[in-house]
């Protein structure tokens, strides 16, 4: 059965669904909804919603309750991902999972509160100080969100590594009807079967006297110990990239002109693909799922047989970087997008798609 | 022959890496020692802050997790949420508490998060080389007070059991130091109610230990129980700041 929902209640309903009871946030414009469902929700079923005193503090609890080896998560919007920056680069650097969720609103500064697209360079590349990656994935549609949320957590869990979905304003605050997983009774069982979630042997949650003390930490003042840590999680980075790369090919195969566009951008893409369509243009949709890591072999796949690819981004052009990347730059990569809070029509990309034709 | 004396279990055999005369290890000792004789070692959680203490997770054979500058409340906070059953402490410095992590501090004391907090005040920045701290006296001379503090371009100290007193959320806060015997045994004390009072679920518990920093403060070990006893006992008084079990609010009475 489907319910109407509004992307932000449904982010945070999916979160409870994969067995998520430890929520922490600080208010923000356009995630707020997701907040304001945590606080309604948790209390009803022994969870913890906890509005904390900033960014900075939420994602330290998230930090500590994922530290104790419990699904942990926080939500924000743009300026509050960079104070949570700080947080994200010490989960990465102490091998901690956590499911954080950015609904982009346009920057820089506190910039605007509508849809925007801007953070992606943040979510791929730098989303603190140092060495690592964090899984980003990007949900195009209401549905998307609440399929992708359990995903995103055990893949967190399975790589201990912090993931993020990011959606924007758009997306968090439209409504769509969706149809949710089943309340599963057997779920923290199938956790467990599944080597996810319950059975953590280096959480501190207590040694109870049977084991060494565990230490989550992510200081080394010793280069080579560094250096070798971050080597190996870089390898581990490897095998993620080699498993876990998503993406969408629509109307790809006979494609000469390929729109790239993930989240609300790729509907706007769409839209117009499908335009080019009934004027019998050979035109696709390439959407990227896994942002980080990013599908680079769909794209080098595609780069085969397409002229030229247009990536469509609300933003001045970040993702765009990643498509020349992945494909050597060995088909023309052009680029169109809006940005400021600013979605862009159909009917803009479609101009731009036709001018490659 | 009879043991009289030894490690307490919750202390690693780790080597510290404190300067000589630095109270670090004698706090390190009560903390393990109030671990020890609750019996709850298994189901403690230490949070190590950033500073000369940021190793303790090797010294402590608890579970430790080590927090951001200025984080360890709310880390605390995260792992208590998780697991109510646990016995989360901080052990953290006056940089960490009272500057960089003042709203963390603030925050999880009004909540009254059911947890321990242990407060080194020494008056400086150890780690860094001796910095200026929220809570380093007027006129101290620090690398970053040459001049000694001016009050009027760097402001006053931070009295934290003062300003924590005043919170409805605050079960206990005590202010000790570990210069004597007969202090150490206070703090002893004090560091057991402090996690007593977590066991019993009546909230955040704090205990402000005044150290020493021979090493930046530039003075002998023995010079600086003497600093301390001559400036910053008069300037931190000692004392029960606030006691929910026997209604002593603020005034810092005299034990």
């Amino acid at each position: 059965m489907k319910v109407l929902m509004k992307g932000n209640e449904a982010l945070g309903e999916a979160a409870i669904r994969a067995g998520c009871r430890h929520f922490f946030g600080y208010p923000i414009t356009p995630q707020t909804e997701l907040a304001a469902y945590m606080s309604k929700r948790m209390p009803k079923i022994g969870g913890t919603y906890l509005q904390a005193e900033s960014e900075l503090a939420a994602v330290n609890m998230v930090l500590g309750a994922s530290a104790a080896g419990v699904r942990a998560m926080t939500s924000s919007s743009s300026p509050g991902i960079s104070l949570k920056s700080e947080g994200i680069s010490y989960m990465a650097g102490s091998d901690l999972p956590a499911l954080i969720i950015n609904v982009q609103r346009g920057g820089p500064g506190l910039g605007g509160i509508q849809p925007s697209q801007a953070d992606y360079w943040q979510a791929t590349k730098a989303t603190g100080h140092g060495d690592f990656q964090i899984l980003v994935f990007a949900p195009s549609t209401v549905q998307e969100m609440v399929d992708l949320v359990s995903g995103a957590f055990d893949a967190a869990d399975r790589w201990r590594m912090p993931a993020m979905i990011l959606a924007d304003g758009m997306l968090g605050q439209m409504m769509e009807p969706v149809a949710l997983p089943e309340e599963d009774k057997s779920f923290q069982a199938g956790l467990e079967t599944r080597g996810l979630g319950a059975a953590k042997p280096w959480a501190a949650s207590g040694h109870q006297d049977k084991r060494e003390h565990n230490v989550i930490n992510s200081l080394y003042l010793t280069p080579d110990k560094l250096e070798n840590l971050v080597v190996e999680r870089y390898k581990r980075y490897e095998q993620v990239k080699a498993q876990e790369q998503r993406a969408e090919e629509y109307l790809c195969e006979d494609a000469d002109v390929i729109v790239v566009a993930y989240g609300a951008s790729s509907r706007v893409a769409r839209s117009a693909v499908n335009k080019a369509r009934e004027k019998g243009e050979k035109v696709g949709l390439l959407r990227p799922i896994t942002l980080w890591p990013f599908p680079a072999d769909a794209l080098r796949k595609a780069a085969g047989h397409a002229k030229a690819f247009l990536t469509v981004e609300m933003s001045m052009g970040q993702m765009v970087d990643d498509v020349k990347l992945a494909i050597d730059c060995k088909v023309p990569v052009h680029f169109f997008g809006r940005t400021g809070g600013i979605i862009p029509t159909p009917g803009e990309v479609l101009e731009r798609v036709e001018k490659l034709l | 022959m009879a043991t009289v004396f030894q490690k307490p279990k919750a202390l690693t055999s780790a080597p510290l890496h404190y300067c000589p005369g630095c109270t670090h290890g004698i706090v390190h000792r009560l903390v393990a020692q109030a671990i020890d004789e609750l019996g709850v070692e298994g189901r403690a959680v230490g949070v190590a802050s950033v500073g000369c203490s940021v190793m303790c997770y090797d010294y402590f054979a608890c579970d430790m997790v080590q927090a951001p500058h200025g984080r360890a409340q709310a880390v605390a906070t995260g792992l208590k949420r998780a697991k109510p059953e646990n016995v989360i402490f901080t052990y953290q410095g006056d940089g960490d508490l009272a500057a960089i992590g003042t709203a963390e501090t603030v925050h999880a004391a009004t909540r009254g998060e059911n947890i321990t907090v242990i407060f080194i005040n020494n008056a400086i920045y150890g780690m860094t080389g001796g910095q200026m701290a929220p809570t380093s006296l007027p006129g101290q001379i620090t690398q970053t007070t040459p001049y000694g503090r001016d009050t009027d371009t760097a402001g006053y100290p931070v009295k934290v059991c003062e300003l924590l007193s005043t919170l409805d959320g605050v079960a206990f806060a005590q202010r000790v130091t570990v210069d004597c015997v007969k202090n150490v045994n206070i703090a002893r004390k004090a560091i057991k109610k402090a996690f007593q009072n977590q066991l019993d679920g009546k909230g955040y518990s704090i205990v402000e230990v005044l150290s020493t920093c021979p090493t930046n403060w530039g003075l002998t070990p023995v010079e600086s129980l003497q600093w301390l006893r001559e400036n910053m006992i008069p300037y931190y008084p000692l004392g029960v700041y606030k006691d929910v079990d026997a209604g002593v609010k603020k005034g810092g009475a005299a034990q």
